[in-house]
């Protein structure tokens, strides 16, 4: 194995209610996060090829973890999304080399198909640092019920030396999703726009 | 008899496999099952709450058997717990004690051997406030090896007018134990204290 992970976590976040209206069934969202060494902590390194094979390591990972969190069938993941949080001692650099290069195609594998653009994030910070993960449809980038976002932050994470690798996957929208635009049962799901 | 009214659940997991010393055989694992309900007495006075602490004993015992489930081990490795709940702005601290009863019996139910008492915390608190669980062995809470905390929260929860309930559950001692005192091996008194 390419990454020294430190500790996986998986997590699951199911609405039942909003604003007093039942949410039935209810929308579900699950992040699964590892954290890993940074090899390159405190250190210019050009080449950058390490880090970008343990994306594509941690892209089947953490996308089977999250898929199989849901308890559902890949091809029933309806959104994803994927982020970085780069400990001090990195480079924001790192987090693109992590999720950029190789990352997609095994995270498109675990959820079966994937023709849009994985949304992504990516930013430095300290142990405990709050990371937003954006949600976008995973094979129509314009479906409009699906943008969303998952907060996720690990208390003890980044330390200084490390990097927090996250992958959100859906299997629903967001609950009382109701700004129009194009719907997912309207999708071909070709081009990764529509 | 106010009902429960549940707007979301969280369910998570860590797999912790080193914190900077040898990778355990076994990884440890901590979760954590949280769930956010309407509070039927805030914003006023109540005098007479503590029927609420029955209605919430299926939720409770939902909430532990989901994340024993969610631990996808057998249920007899899980050996720590604590329990907490973050109260909402329009909410009282007194409102957070009713969780005592159906939140430590839920998991004392379901594990076995379970004779110590669920440590717990409480507090009241805006959206997004974190809550550090206290966590110690289910059989003798003097076990060494278990005492830790598990920090919970959502970005979104509690809104003033609900509760945010936890219970925490783990599986072995703290990755790298070597602080000494009583070892799970020297439990005899059946106390469960020691």
């Amino acid at each position: 194995m390419k990454s020294q992970i430190r500790k996986i976590i998986v997590i699951v976040d199911e609405v039942h209610s909003e604003q007093g209206q039942t949410v039935s069934p209810p929308t579900r969202r699950a992040a699964a996060i590892a954290v890993i060494a940074n090899p390159f902590a405190g250190k210019f390194v050009a080449d950058l090829s390490e880090l970008m094979d343990v994306g594509e390591e941690l892209g089947g990972l953490l996308g089977d973890r999250a898929v199989a969190a849901l308890d559902v069938s890949p091809s029933q993941i309806e959104s994803y999304g994927k982020a970085a949080l780069v400990g001090e001692n990195g480079e924001l650099e790192h987090a693109a080399a992590i999720l950029h290069p190789k990352l997609g195609k095994p995270l498109r594998v675990a959820v079966e198909k994937g023709a849009a653009l994985v949304p992504s994030s990516k930013k430095r910070g300290g142990l405990g640092t709050p990371l937003d993960i954006p949600l976008g449809h995973k094979n129509a980038a314009f479906v409009r019920s699906h943008f969303d976002g998952m907060e996720v932050r690990v208390n003890d994470a980044p330390r200084a030396d490390e990097i927090l690798v996250a992958v959100a996957v859906t299997d629903s929208g967001r609950p009382l999703a109701r700004v129009g635009g194009l719907q997912k049962h309207e999708i071909k799901g070709e081009d990764g726009l529509r | 008899m106010p009902s429960v009214e549940l707007r979301k659940i969280v369910i998570g997991v860590e797999d912790i496999f080193h914190e900077g010393g040898p990778v355990a055989a076994i990884p440890r694992k901590r979760g954590w099952c949280l769930a956010v309900i309407r509070n039927p007495f805030a914003g006023k006075y109540e005098k007479n709450i503590k029927t609420f602490m029955d209605d919430l004993k299926p939720l409770g015992m939902e909430m532990a058997a989901r994340l024993i489930a969610a631990f996808g081990v057998d249920p007899d490795l899980i050996d720590g717990y604590g329990k907490g709940i973050i109260v909402g702005g329009a909410g009282e601290l007194e409102h957070a004690a009713l969780w005592h009863a159906p939140g430590g019996y839920s998991m004392r139910e379901h594990l076995k051997d379970s004779l110590a008492i669920v440590p717990s915390t409480k507090k009241v608190g805006g959206p997004g406030t974190r809550l550090d669980i206290p966590v110690t062995h289910k059989t003798a809470s003097y076990v060494r090896s278990h005492f830790d905390s598990v920090e919970v929260g959502i970005d979104d929860s509690p809104r003033a007018d609900e509760m945010l309930m936890a219970l925490v559950m783990t599986v072995g001692p703290r990755i790298h134990s070597r602080s000494g005192g009583l070892e799970v091996s020297g439990i005899k008194e059946r106390d469960g204290q020691k």
